[in-house]
């Protein structure tokens, strides 16, 4: 019995299908997700807490389904992420190389085009991500970082509804490899 | 193992990559330093993004965000506008209110301190014409308002009310022209009227110009019209001017500089005292008031204040001295009263050796003439030459205030019994005080008035008071007592007070009043204005002309 021999759901449609994003696609999205974090949030405090560098982390280990590249891509976008902040390089980058890696793996037993299936794994690895966040940085950096369960689980909700259609709109950019 | 690395490969990918950054945070950690290197490809790679951003939000949505907000400025600021009226209407309604409660408080406080029944009134409109002096106040005869009433406020006084309707009155304020009453000035407390001329100012007639008024001094009202209780302020003196024969006192009305809204309608006056004029500087350090001017001002003297004029003096002596001799003036079953014993104390059975001399026997007892000279001594007492055994021997000689050369007060002097020698020496000698080193202002003799009873029985003379250099007044002391003898030889010796520099005042005798021998020789009293006052000079030219004065060293020899 090989890896993805357990598929919750086969046969999906992607599954014989080949489309991949550009590379020139592949740099601007997340930078331009960054780019939203640091700047857009400056004048719209409240967006802040969409985690669109998350979300397109997610959306490439979905798309992709290979874990080994939505892990280098989660943990160069965390580490991008990790550079634009005072904290040490790394915590973000763990973080977003177990979501890639766990989003990768979780895309060959789900039919990732259902939106309400994105909606679900966007919301559960937003609060896996905030989670592994915080046990690092109380952990390795040893900062009190409080974690609010409610608000983690709100922040994911919404998180999740914005994935919903992004993720349609990401997925218009994919070309036929 | 290879092949286990190829079966798990994702998985060792993934350990490789977590354990990697998770020593990457370690060494960051531990060492405290950071990767230069990726932070700085990070920020390279998006800042000039994001200064792109920025630019073109800047030039973009920043210019329309600006137009925008420019186009909503007109709007916002005709909103602005209104309210920033609304608010200033709103402002000056409250101040308004709260002007009126605080007028209305100071009434109320005003009309429960002040012992006048009084009555508050609003003002509701004004006389017809522009010239109209007087008002409609809210008051009528159904709230015990009557015409002749006292209209005031606790600035002053407003006018007097002369018609009386039901609902209302009408007040002719104190600057109608036909408006009249009287008011007293406070520091000088000069009578005058006060009269309306149809201005805002209002005159004080019927002031001399040998009356005295300060340009500032506050007139009161003195009561006498009748309609306005004494003591309500009226107004400061703004213009005094000498005229032709009254003064021209212009003074403005204190109740109408702050407006006048609420007024009180005085329904039975009460006098008041003319307030005290304040301390010109309340800072500065006062001393207490010498201790001989208060025995001097405690000092029974019929009960007269040092304050009251010798006409006051002179009739509580009198009084005095009927009540001791039994004697009711105007009574013509009575004997007629001992004049002779005036200024005497009323028991003068004291024995003559223990007596002092004077009213009081330390403030009115003048020094000896021997001590003149010892600078700085005091003089012992002295028997009293004025009793019974020693008036024959009294040659009459005046009592010389000492001269001090210490500067302290000198002590009550004591008159001293002169001898025969002296008074040979010096008949009818007007002694010479001498000058005292110190500055120290011996008190004058009081002379001693004469009213038409004891004027051919007792006429005195009339010392010359003080020359102070500090302006204060001496007290004034009763004239010594002339012996017949005495006046035989020297009618009248006028005892000359120290001039001194400091201006203090040191008691000096009280002449006594002469002998019915003597009476015919004495001078007779001089009337000037309120106060009675002799001058022998003025009465008798001879009395004038000092002979050469004693010195107190000729006097001890």
């Amino acid at each position: 019995m090989s890896e993805y021999s357990e598929r919750l759901l086969v046969d999906a449609p992607r599954k014989n299908k080949t489309q991949r994003l550009r590379l020139i696609w592949l740099v601007l999205i997340p930078l331009v997700a960054i780019l939203f974090q640091v700047y857009v949030s400056r004048f719209f405090h409240r967006l802040s807490y969409l985690e669109l560098p998350l979300l397109i982390t997610v959306h490439f280990a979905l798309s992709e389904r290979r874990p080994i590249p939505a892990l280098a891509y989660g943990a160069v976008i965390g580490m991008i992420q990790d550079s634009l902040t005072n904290q040490p390089i790394g915590v973000f980058g763990i973080a977003k190389t177990l979501v890639g890696y766990f989003a990768a793996s979780v895309s060959l037993r789900f039919d990732v085009e259902n939106p309400v299936v994105t909606f679900i794994l966007t919301f559960f690895f937003y609060f896996f991500h905030e989670f592994l966040h915080w046990v690092e940085v109380r952990a390795l950096l040893g900062h009190p970082l409080s974690f609010d369960p409610q608000q983690t689980l709100l922040f994911g909700l919404l998180n999740a509804t914005v994935s919903v259609p992004l993720y349609l709109v990401l997925d218009k950019l994919k070309v036929a490899a | 193992m290879e092949a286990l690395l190829t079966r798990y490969r994702n998985l060792t990918v993934l350990l490789i990559a977590f354990f990697a950054q998770l020593v990457l945070i370690a060494f960051q950690v531990r060492t405290g330093k950071d990767v230069p290197l990726l932070r700085v490809w990070a920020i390279t790679a998006v800042t000039p993004v994001e200064q792109a951003l920025e630019f073109v939000r800047r030039n973009t949505i920043g210019v329309a965000e600006n137009y925008f907000l420019l186009v909503g400025v007109r709007s916002e600021n005709e909103r602005l506008q209104k309210e920033v009226g609304q608010l200033k209407l709103k402002n000056h309604y409250l101040q308004t209110q709260l002007s009126t409660a605080d007028r209305a408080r100071a009434l109320g406080v005003f009309q429960a301190q002040s012992p006048s029944k009084m009555l508050p009134a609003r003002i509701i409109g004004t006389g017809t014409g522009t010239n109209s002096q007087v008002v409609f106040i809210d008051r009528g005869s159904g709230s015990e308002v009557e015409a002749g009433m006292a209209v005031i406020t606790p600035d002053g006084i407003v006018g007097k009310v002369i018609d009386a309707y039901p609902t209302a009155s009408l007040v002719m304020l104190v600057t109608d022209p036909s408006f009249a009453a009287g008011v007293i000035s406070q520091k000088n407390h000069t009578r005058g009227t006060l009269k309306g001329q149809g201005q805002p100012q209002a005159i004080v007639d019927y002031v001399q110009n040998e009356q005295k008024v300060d340009p500032g001094e506050m007139f009161f009202t003195s009561g006498d019209d009748r309609i306005f209780p004494k003591g309500f302020p009226v107004g400061e003196a703004a213009v005094v001017k000498s005229g032709k024969i009254f003064k021209q006192i212009y003074i403005v009305p204190s109740a109408f500089q702050t407006g006048l809204e609420e007024v009180l309608v005085v329904l039975e006056g009460v006098h008041q005292p003319i307030p005290e004029m304040e301390t010109p500087s309340a800072a500065m350090k006062m001393l207490p008031p010498p201790p001989d001017a208060a025995a001097t001002a405690g000092q029974a003297n019929a009960g007269i204040s040092a304050l009251s004029t010798d006409a006051d003096r002179l009739k509580a002596e009198y009084k005095q001295l009927g009540e001791t001799q039994k004697h009711v003036y105007g009574d013509g079953n009575t004997r007629a009263p001992d004049l002779t014993k005036i200024g005497q104390p009323p028991k003068p059975e004291v024995p003559a050796a223990a007596t002092p001399a004077g009213p009081t026997a330390t403030s009115l007892q003048p020094k000896s003439a021997t001590n003149d000279a010892n600078a700085g001594t005091t003089t012992p007492p002295k028997p009293n030459p004025l009793g019974a055994g020693a008036a024959a021997t009294s040659p009459g000689q005046n009592p010389k205030p000492s001269a001090t050369a210490a500067g302290l007060t000198p002590q009550v002097p004591k008159p001293k019994p002169v001898t025969g020698d002296a008074t040979a020496a010096s008949p009818g000698q007007k002694t010479k005080p001498p000058a005292t080193d110190a500055g120290l202002t011996p008190q004058a003799p009081k002379p001693k008035p004469v009213t038409s009873d004891a004027t051919a029985a007792s006429p005195v003379q009339k010392p010359k008071p003080p020359a102070t250099d500090a302006g204060l007044t001496p007290q004034a002391l009763k004239p010594k007592p002339v012996t017949g003898d005495a006046t035989a030889a020297s009618p009248v010796q006028k005892p000359k007070p120290l001039a001194t520099d400091a201006g203090l005042t040191p008691q000096a005798p009280k002449p006594k009043p002469a002998n019915p021998d003597a009476a015919t020789t004495l001078a007779k009293p001089k009337l000037r204005g309120p106060l009675l006052v002799t001058d022998p000079a003025d009465a008798n030219p001879e009395l004038a002309a000092p002979a050469n004065p004693p010195k107190p060293k000729q006097q001890n020899q």
